[in-house]
């Protein structure tokens, strides 16, 4: 049985580290993956979504709607944006940070509010947290997508000590000490 | 051990492990990184063409020279090398010649969906497509040996889901083919008529010869599952097929698209009771099925426009999809935008302040179209903001010359913007260019260019003075503002418009994303200062916004580049 990840967030955001990080960690796991991104324009602060598929064996590349187990989000209007691709029993992961985008920065529409409430009221488990005070806690604002991978992994049957391997594995020396404080405090 | 891959790094390294030592490529989403991956590798001479016409006939001249070359690019960079293509399938190669082509179905990051399988069918160059990164690698190494055995370059088209996809690829080691020294070959290699009406029937047989390799080799295969249903289909469509329908149907996966496997078709469809067609874009097996006399399900079902997915393919065919839930309202869009800070911003103001009508061109700058600047009225193609700007006031003369420019990138106009700005000069048109000079290939993510002073390696390399180039051309009046100099821009945009002759202004400032540049402290905005004019929201800055009927500056986006401070009139937005 494949399971699915779907990473959402605004371009520049860091999904792309956070995707390499399940890759490699799943990888390692023994499953078949499978990572699809999105390179180009839509990466210029646009809505960006990457998935992440593992099982024994993965056809398709990108998850459909209904089909997410987990949505991780870095941002409270982008969870919303995608939520109909989460399986009614999946569980969302969200950074409750708000980013206007375009439209209401020109006044054209207003952010919508109280976007988690209405994500519970529909019935789906919505884990939400402040991810980017941690991240500041940890030592940098860019520490949000390690933050997010930290509260995920409370979910999964993978020991902790794997995933801490995995971020060192996968981020440059200099800054192993602070995603792995990172992770800590989103995992906590 | 089998790593975790991304499909043009898998393709980078088929090409790595097929002894291919020179590549010359154009950057374009999404094939950009093939050439940038087989960069790494010390062994395989790599450059930056200025454009794909460019970088196609290099890669000719090293084929003939007797070294295994390639060339990438996206769907519409082929149109652009169309012309070295179909004359390239009547010379031949020498070595081994490879194309990437990559097409971007749903159109992630271009301008149109163009299908590139008909260029392989019209060029008659046979086509290859893998379906995941495997494939790309495994594709990329015997299309070296497919272009040797046969005498023709060989395409590899990619598409978005396969380029853009990682998945696991088992590598191997280099392997240098043999050399192929050069022989001067006059009536193969001299394209005059003489010599190509004696090459054309070559090239037919060549078809021919391919046409019956399809239909037994190791591209095509067929899956055989329950024979209610035969699906033909190929590339990334393959997977999601797979993923619908597993061993329910029977497959028949098309790993050579053109020629397409005539015998191997006719047996398959003799074995199933229905036969579906699923393919991205254009009916092309699906017609060249019709033409073979079967009767066939296809895009009387199926899309021709976009991506496909497996949900959709699902519910096209009649199979349930999963349940979701939905929040059931409209939510807010989040399109792309210029980064904050990015040195293109204050030029679009300059145009939208002025009201100015802009032709504008392809790279991150497109993006001036998006409110509330609104700034660029036309997009075609790569090159088109300045001949398109000739055309328009050649068109409506005075009426237009005094407030319609061209606005195109660096890159693009080494790519194709050069020769449009030797036709103003040529056929005297009264026309303001604006070259937008960020010392970058910005979109596609940060390639060096003919002026940027560097190469693909980031080592030292030529550098084409912009000012000195247009001045060669005739160009009298050719200027230099800094884009985060409002008044400067006013000024200059102004002053060129009005002159009575034709203009260049370079709009000059490095991308902000570069990492050699140096970021200034956020800004913060003083609220009792602030009134709420939001004459700073015109910019349309992601980093700022509006709150409690105040200015906010986001300190995680703000990089002090000071240009919202020149519009506020009450020194709200302080250093």
């Amino acid at each position: 049985m494949t399971k699915n990840i779907m990473i959402v967030g605004v371009g520049g955001q860091g999904s792309l580290l956070a995707s390499k990080l399940l890759g490699y960690l799943l990888l390692t796991e023994g499953y078949d993956v499978k990572v699809s991104e999105v390179h180009g324009m839509s990466q210029r602060g646009g809505s960006v979504v990457t998935y992440v598929r593992f099982g024994d064996k993965v056809y398709s590349p990108i998850i459909d709607k209904g089909e997410a187990d987990f949505i991780v989000s870095f941002e409270q209007l982008e969870a919303a944006r995608y939520i109909d691709y989460l399986r009614p029993d999946g569980r969302v992961v969200v950074n409750t940070q708000q980013i206007d985008p375009m439209p209401v920065i020109t006044g054209a529409a207003s952010y919508p509010e109280n976007l988690i409430g209405k994500m519970k009221d529909l019935g789906l488990n919505v884990d939400a947290m402040d991810c980017l005070s941690l991240a500041n806690e940890a030592g940098s604002a860019k520490a949000v997508n390690i933050v997010l991978m930290g509260r995920l992994s409370r979910y999964f049957d993978i020991p902790v000590d794997k995933w801490k391997k995995a971020i060192e594995d996968c981020v440059p020396e200099k800054f192993r000490e602070l995603n792995l404080k990172a992770f800590d405090l989103g995992r906590a | 051990m089998k790593q975790l891959m991304l499909g043009n790094k898998a393709f980078a390294r088929g090409l790595y492990e097929a002894g291919c030592s020179v590549v010359s490529s154009y950057p374009g989403t999404p094939s950009t990184e093939v050439t940038e991956e087989v960069a790494k590798y010390d062994e395989v001479y790599c450059e930056w063409a200025p454009n794909e016409k460019v970088a196609m006939e290099v890669a000719f001249g090293a084929s003939v020279a007797g070294k295994r070359s390639f060339c990438g690019m996206k769907h519409v960079g082929l149109n652009v090398a169309a012309d070295p293509l179909y004359t390239l399938s009547y010379t031949g190669v020498n070595a081994g010649m490879v194309i990437c082509v990559a097409d971007d179905a749903g159109m992630h990051s271009s301008q149109n969906e163009q299908d590139s399988r008909h260029h392989a069918i019209a060029s008659k160059v046979p086509m290859l497509e893998p379906s995941d990164s495997e494939e790309a690698l495994e594709f990329a190494k015997r299309a070296f040996e497919l272009s040797e055995e046969y005498d023709t370059p060989v395409i590899i088209k990619m598409c978005t889901r396969v380029a853009h996809s990682q998945s696991l690829v088992e590598t191997g080691e280099r392997i240098l083919p043999p050399v192929k020294p050069y022989e001067k070959n006059i009536a193969k290699y001299v394209m005059m008529p003489g010599n190509a009406i004696r090459r054309h029937p070559i090239v037919e047989e060549r078809t021919r010869k391919l046409t019956a390799l399809a239909n037994d080799c190791y591209f095509n295969r067929v899956e055989m599952g329950d024979t209610g249903l035969g699906i033909i289909t190929g590339s990334t469509s393959y997977q999601y097929a797979k993923e619908v329908f597993g061993d329910k149907a029977s497959i028949l996966k098309i790993g050579m698209s053109n020629p397409l496997p005539d015998q191997l078709i006719l047996d398959f469809a003799a074995k199933v009771d229905k036969l579906v067609i699923i393919e991205e874009l254009d009916p092309v097996i699906e017609n060249h099925c019709k033409a073979l006399g079967l009767e066939v399900t296809g895009k009387d079902v199926l899309p021709m426009e976009g991506e496909y997915s497996q949900n959709l393919i699902a519910e096209k065919l009649g199979v349930e999809v999963p349940k979701s839930l939905s929040l059931g309202e409209a939510l807010p869009g989040r399109p792309p935008m210029m980064c904050a800070g990015c040195p293109h911003r204050g030029l679009f103001y300059t145009l939208s302040k002025n009201k100015c009508t802009v032709l504008g061109d392809i790279g991150c700058y497109t993006l001036g179209a998006v409110p509330p600047l609104a700034a660029i009225e036309t997009t075609l193609c790569m090159g088109a903001s300045i001949s398109g700007l000739h055309g328009f006031n050649k068109a409506l003369g005075k009426e237009s010359e005094g407030k319609t420019v061209a606005v195109i990138g660096d890159s693009t106009f080494m790519h194709s913007g050069m020769t449009g700005l030797a036709n103003i000069a040529y056929n005297q048109s009264n026309s303001t260019v604006i070259i937008l000079d960020n010392s970058i290939t910005g979109m596609t993510g940060h390639q060096q260019n003919p002026t940027t002073g560097y190469n693909i390696k980031g080592d030292p390399a030529g550098k084409i003075d912009l000012e000195a180039l247009c001045k060669a051309m005739g160009f009298h009046r050719v200027r230099v503002v800094d884009p985060y100099n409002l008044a400067e821009c006013d000024q200059a945009v102004k002053e060129e418009l009005a002159a009575d002759e034709a203009s260049v202004i370079i709009s000059r400032r490095p991308c902000v994303l570069l990492k050699y540049v140096k970021h200034n402290p956020p800004l913060h905005v003083e609220k009792d200062k602030c009134v709420g004019c939001r004459s700073c929201m015109r910019l349309g800055c992601p980093a700022l916004s509006f709150r409690d009927k105040k200015a906010v500056v986001d300190d995680t986006l703000c990089v002090g580049c000071g240009v919202c401070q020149q519009l506020c009139r009450f020194d709200a937005l302080q250093s």
